[in-house]
């Protein structure tokens, strides 16, 4: 295919190539960044939990004070037992994807000089560990003597377990089991690494990262009540949870029952993740209508050109031009206008997401990228112009006979 | 000539639908998703109290004790900072501002006990952030002082309550108290919340619950401290308090403070004073040079919280108008042209090269106007999904009358850009050769 006259031709339609060739261009930077967005989502959408989220549901309860903790952790405790199906009743005070109430920020020096981070400290009773499912991969699990009853917000001491993202964050390189940690003048002495366990909130943006939690041990008591982890077959588990949800106000009428905190952890995550999904749906639209009306664009005036150049046409198929050709130069001149195109798209592509990463946290946009959303467009391109091509290609030579 | 120019474009746009029907399209799909975003943006990146927002100022000391060169004070105070600033009554109103959940019975009803976020303050607060009355009317600072059992309740819980009755005068359970309704408001429901936004910087653009509806029950912070002592939440502690819940004497910061200075010598003044009273508590204070007086919306802004998705959303949306908008050139560009011939003829017998492009502008118009149209139907559509959201701000959602003008303008502006160029160049076809080839 001679290209030099498709060139000629498009010289003479400066503008036209142009608008087109821009299009493309805006097209190409906005679709390799959409998409890249969308990618950002699902992954962060994909966050592990490293707990048995099928099987696991919570309650959540306030409105009682202090001194009536342990009467309701008791009263509810049984009456989650007595549920059938249950598998196991604990409490818990912070929740994968729920309520988190153990946000703290560590040292891992007694004098308080070297931060290691903000992290998340779950603090459960027995039981709660082996609910979680959590694997225990180095050291020793806990054992019962192991939760101890406190008195303020945080056990003043205790033998935790620790997620291995956390531990590599804190002593990258060194054995974990044995050191020991501090929040202001209470110190956690770490006996076993668990595999993973995510933070409640692993879109914190401070300075924290979604498996910096640990496992601290405790009894139940005045600050460790009215949150419960309750476990389940996964079949059962939404059944176990409305019949908690009524069980509340037979044994615990005074106590108030959080609607919205009470759910599945499954629900928990699909509540968090919402914003998200609905970003990714809303940008999966942008696409598809930007790639609509990029198409229509190129129809439109691929349209007009053979309309154009039906005369011309006509006359080359007089002068022994195959239809094929005439398709052929139509989709050439396609393909030149959208490489243009694309190559402008790729340099925007990137000016664009420098400009993202400026105001949002995104990493760079991976260079593979480029390329499929460069193919993307020239499929798009050949798509639209098919049609127009294919008319072009049915003009009938006799139309070189006559004139207008 | 006008109206012989309306009559050419309609017969121009009724002779090709197809392509006609391509660009109304087009326009009115990049209205559509613009007007959306903008009007969702116009919501959230307003003012919450036009007029009165640059006489507001949060006020903040440095009350953080972690050693550190931290540049900028915690988004909250503690206990000692806030009330000596507020003794010293320097400011034309002030008011301290927490939050605690509460839990509430109504005695008179047969409702179970709910659980409520409660906002205590100081008798200030109503008239500074000309917050509506329905019934009855703010506590007075007499009430701050006395740490009377008194609370204004919002006019959603009152019409839970009492089925939207006075019910000044009636008593309200909270939490082992009995307190006194003084008033109930009116609707009100700034954007965003603005008086509790702390923490936003560090939220990574989820900020849409800083658009959550206003508490449901106002109490004086003297008497809160007293009957919920215990269920205060911290923003921050540098030591963990003694007692949970219970942040007078902790090193924790969690109260915030509003005042109000009438003229920008006050301001300034007040600034002065900040700075006075950091440098004399330096040893408390350990970074004295770190106080702010940010207005209402340097604050705002600086807490950054207008959600990161919804800036992102129009960001897309304009750039989805560019694409829109080049379409539409490259449409009106073929359109125009293919009538080569008329306009020949027209140049022929005399229309100037401004008349045509009037005429080819005004037919752009045309289908700016009917893509406005469109793009209105669409942008309702659109803020109807916004409001099926879970979202904080999604009941705040509406088209008011400024934005359904924007609509019109902005699809009219769009398209007249759009005709600009195709029209410039149709003025420009040489009446000679078209004629020829006629």
């Amino acid at each position: 295919m001679e290209i030099q006259p498709i060139l000629a031709a498009l010289r003479k339609h400066r503008l036209a190539t142009l608008l087109i060739a821009l299009e493309i261009a805006l097209a190409c930077a906005v679709l390799c960044n959409a998409c890249f967005l969308i990618a950002n989502r699902l992954q962060a959408m994909q966050v592990r939990s490293g707990v048995d989220e099928a099987a696991l549901a919570t309650l959540q309860i306030s409105g009682f004070e202090n001194s009536q903790a342990n009467d309701i952790n008791a009263r509810i405790l049984a009456g989650l037992r007595a549920i059938s199906g249950v598998q196991s009743a604990s409490v818990l005070n912070s929740i994968p994807f729920g309520e988190h109430r153990g946000r703290v920020g560590i040292m891992t020096d007694a004098e308080g000089k070297h931060f290691g981070g903000v992290v998340e400290l779950y603090m459960g009773g027995p039981g709660s560990l082996e609910a979680l499912g959590l694997h225990v991969v180095a050291g020793r699990p806990l054992q019962a003597d192991d939760y101890q009853p406190f008195e303020g917000v945080f056990p003043t001491s205790a033998s935790v377990l620790m997620a291995r993202e956390l531990s590599d964050h804190l002593w990258p390189g060194a054995d974990p089991l044995g050191k020991t940690f501090w929040v202001d003048k209470w110190s956690y002495r770490v006996v076993g690494i668990v595999d993973y366990l995510v933070t409640p909130y692993p879109s914190y943006a401070g300075r924290s990262a979604p498996g910096w939690s640990a496992f601290v041990p405790a009894q139940p008591g005045p600050m460790m009540a009215g949150s419960y982890l309750i476990k389940a077959a996964p079949a059962d588990i939404g059944r176990v949870l409305r019949d908690a949800r009524e069980m509340v106000a037979k044994v615990a009428p005074d106590a108030v029952l959080d609607q919205e905190g009470s759910q599945t952890i499954s629900d928990l995550r699909n509540q968090f993740f919402q914003q998200d999904r609905i970003m990714a749906f809303m940008l999966v639209g942008v696409i598809v209508a930007l790639l609509l009306v990029t198409a229509l664009g190129i129809v439109g005036l691929a349209s007009f050109w053979v309309q154009q150049r039906r005369k011309q046409i006509g006359i080359r198929r007089a002068i022994g031009a195959t239809r094929g050709d005439i398709l052929r130069y139509f989709q050439t001149e396609n393909f030149l206008i959208v490489s243009g195109g694309i190559a402008l798209g790729m340099v925007m592509a990137f000016a664009l997401n420098l400009a993202l990463m400026k105001f949002y946290e995104l990493p760079h946009l991976p260079l593979y990228y480029l390329p499929v959303g460069a193919i993307a467009l020239w499929a798009l391109g050949q798509l639209a112009v098919l049609g127009p091509a294919l008319r072009a290609a049915a003009v009938p030579p006799v139309v070189a006979t006559r004139s207008g | 000539m006008f109206g012989y120019y309306l009559d050419l474009a309609l017969r121009s746009l009724r002779r090709n639908m197809v392509l006609t029907a391509l660009m109304v399209l087009a326009i009115a799909v990049g209205i559509g998703a613009s007007m959306t975003t903008l009007t969702v943006m116009h919501l959230l990146s307003g003012d919450p109290l036009p007029g009165r927002s640059d006489k507001l100022f949060y006020a903040q000391v440095d009350d953080n004790l972690s050693a550190g060169d931290y540049k900028e004070p915690l988004d909250k105070q503690g206990y000692q900072s806030t009330i000596d600033l507020w003794n010293a009554r320097q400011a034309d109103r002030q008011a301290i501002v927490v939050e605690s959940p509460v839990k509430l019975r109504a005695p008179q009803t047969t409702l179970p006990p709910l659980m409520l976020s409660m906002l205590s303050t100081t008798a200030d607060f109503f008239p500074m952030f000309d917050v509506p009355f329905r019934y009855g009317a703010p506590w007075r600072a007499e009430d701050d002082a006395s740490r009377a059992r008194v609370a204004v309740i919002s006019s959603d819980l009152n019409d839970k309550l009492f089925g939207g009755a006075d019910s000044v005068g009636r008593t309200l359970r909270l939490r082992d108290t009995d307190v006194r309704i003084v008033g109930v408001l009116g609707r009100w429901r700034p954007s965003p919340q603005f008086y509790t936004v702390a923490g936003g910087r560090f939220a990574a653009g989820k900020t849409a619950d800083f658009y959550s509806k206003p508490q449901d029950i106002f109490t004086p912070f003297s008497s809160a401290l007293e009957f919920n002592d215990g269920n205060f939440y911290q923003y921050t502690c540098s030591q963990p308090p003694a007692t949970p819940g219970h942040l007078q004497n902790a090193p924790c910061a969690w109260l915030g403070l509003w005042v109000q200075l009438n003229s920008p010598d006050r301001a300034a003044a007040y600034k002065r004073f900040l700075d006075g009273y950091a440098a004399q508590q330096q040893g408390r204070i350990l970074r004295p040079q770190n106080t702010r007086l940010r207005s209402l919306m340097e604050w705002l802004d600086f807490q950054g919280v207008v959600p990161s998705d919804v800036r992102l959303q129009t960001w897309l949306a304009f750039g989805f108008l560019a694409i829109c908008l080049f379409n539409t050139i490259g449409l009106l560009l073929a359109k125009f042209l293919r009538r080569g011939g008329e306009i020949g003829v027209r140049r022929a017998l005399g229309a100037s090269r401004g008349a045509i492009f009037c005429q080819c502008l005004v037919e752009a118009g045309m289908i700016g106007l009917v893509g406005g149209l469109g793009g209105l139907l669409l942008t309702l559509l659109g803020l109807g999904l916004v409001r099926r959201q879970p979202v904080a701000f999604a009941d705040m959602v509406h088209l008011d009358a400024r934005m359904f003008a924007l609509t019109f303008v902005l699809a009219i502006v769009t398209s007249l850009l759009a005709g600009f160029l195709p029209a410039l160049r149709a003025s420009r076809v040489a009446p000679g050769l078209q004629l020829k080839t006629l």
